[in-house]
């Protein structure tokens, strides 16, 4: 479905991403692990072609990423992206302008459940308040594939809930979703699969329930394995 | 729900759910939330929730009718096998415990029996 090909991105004498290579799978949830700065963000965002890369690339369906695989690709990026006059309807509305596949319904039932209401002003938000707002546009789209950068980060444990019953919703047999996130612990029981990115380079990938069949650990142990004190990956 | 780092997710949900079966909170022929609702609930990923089902219903705890929906078993039998099933492994959890501390199966029944007549005097027992 969307599959990352031997990318490598650099920006003047760093190197955000070397030689990344992953398959995605339709009805899958993965969990995209690493530290800040280890290269998470830039591939999210060379996935739906917002950042081009230096050598390889994204392929959508077989065919490379651009303005055709947005239309079934949601992303939600870390920075807020809404003007500020804006009213949270005024983001549905917005959204419903863009994307063929948003529906207002979804997104009145998200806002509605997340204890939001419509005339609330974006600039009035607080932090939790506007991650809730960024999921329940980002989620009402029917997409195929859902990119979530940092959906849990700085925001409640009753919010993080919020998102995680959202992310579960819009779960479906022919959907894919990808979770970036350094909160480790919260994803581990929703994903199948976890991404682990380390100073620029995909360590590894490994399924949740295998680890724990075949291997006798969790997510969190290989995490602390991989970025604990000289840390290398097993396999 | 609290989940044990070393084994399998889908495993610690079946047991949560046949210890509803047992203690009566999931009634005989009732009818199981659908995967999603699972998940939801669990707060679990779907492929494990539908997994959870697929080996419930292997192992007859539960089964699905076409079109309908999974179901609790509606074998009075199949309960009563699984509560001693639950029963057996605290008792084997727990004369483990005994034995890693040196004591033997007969001492540790001894003790049981002890403790419990000690706590009816207390008037804690039941």
């Amino acid at each position: 479905m969307l599959e990352c090909r031997e990318i490598t991105k650099i920006y003047g004498r760093k190197t955000a991403v070397d030689n990344v290579s992953f398959k995605l799978e339709p009805g899958k949830i993965y969990a995209m692990l690493g530290p800040n700065g280890s290269g998470k963000t830039t591939l999210m965002k060379m996935a739906v072609g917002l950042v081009k890369p230096s050598s390889g690339g994204f392929y959508y369906n077989g065919k490379p990423v651009g303005p055709e695989s947005r239309r079934e690709v949601a992303y939600m990026s870390t920075e807020p992206y809404f003007y500020n006059w804006m009213t949270i309807k005024d983001v549905g509305q917005y959204y419903d302008d863009f994307f063929d596949d948003f529906s207002m319904e979804i997104y009145e039932r998200l806002i509605q459940r997340m204890e939001l209401s419509e005339e609330m002003k974006t600039k009035s938000l607080s932090s939790g308040m506007m991650a809730k707002l960024k999921i329940a546009v980002t989620m009402a789209r029917r997409a195929k594939v859902y990119l979530l950068d940092e959906p849990l980060n700085g925001i409640d444990l009753l919010a993080r809930d919020e998102i995680i019953r959202s992310v579960l919703e819009a779960a479906g047999e022919d959907t894919t979703l990808v979770i970036s996130s350094h909160l480790v612990d919260e994803l581990e029981k929703v994903v199948d699969a976890a991404i682990f990115i380390k100073e620029s380079h995909l360590v590894e990938m490994c399924g949740v329930e295998e680890l724990r069949e075949e291997r006798g650990k969790s997510v969190v142990d290989l995490y602390r394995e991989i970025y604990g004190h000289g840390g290398e990956a097993t396999c | 729900m609290d989940y044990n780092p070393a084994l399998p997710i889908y495993l610690q949900v079946m047991t949560a759910i046949k210890h509803d079966i047992v203690v009566g909170r999931l009634a005989l022929g009732e009818k199981m939330p659908s995967v999603r609702d699972l998940a939801i609930q669990y707060t679990i990923n779907p492929n494990t929730a539908g997994r959870v089902y697929k080996e419930l219903e292997s192992e007859g705890v539960c089964f699905t009718r076409r079109g309908m929906g999974t179901f609790v078993t509606e074998e009075e039998e199949k309960v009563l096998q699984m509560k001693e099933e639950m029963a057996g492994d605290l008792i084997s959890q727990f004369l483990g415990g005994m034995r890693r501390l040196g004591i033997s199966r007969e001492e540790a029944i001894g003790l049981v029996a002890r403790y419990q007549s000690k706590a009816d005097a207390d008037g804690n027992g039941k």
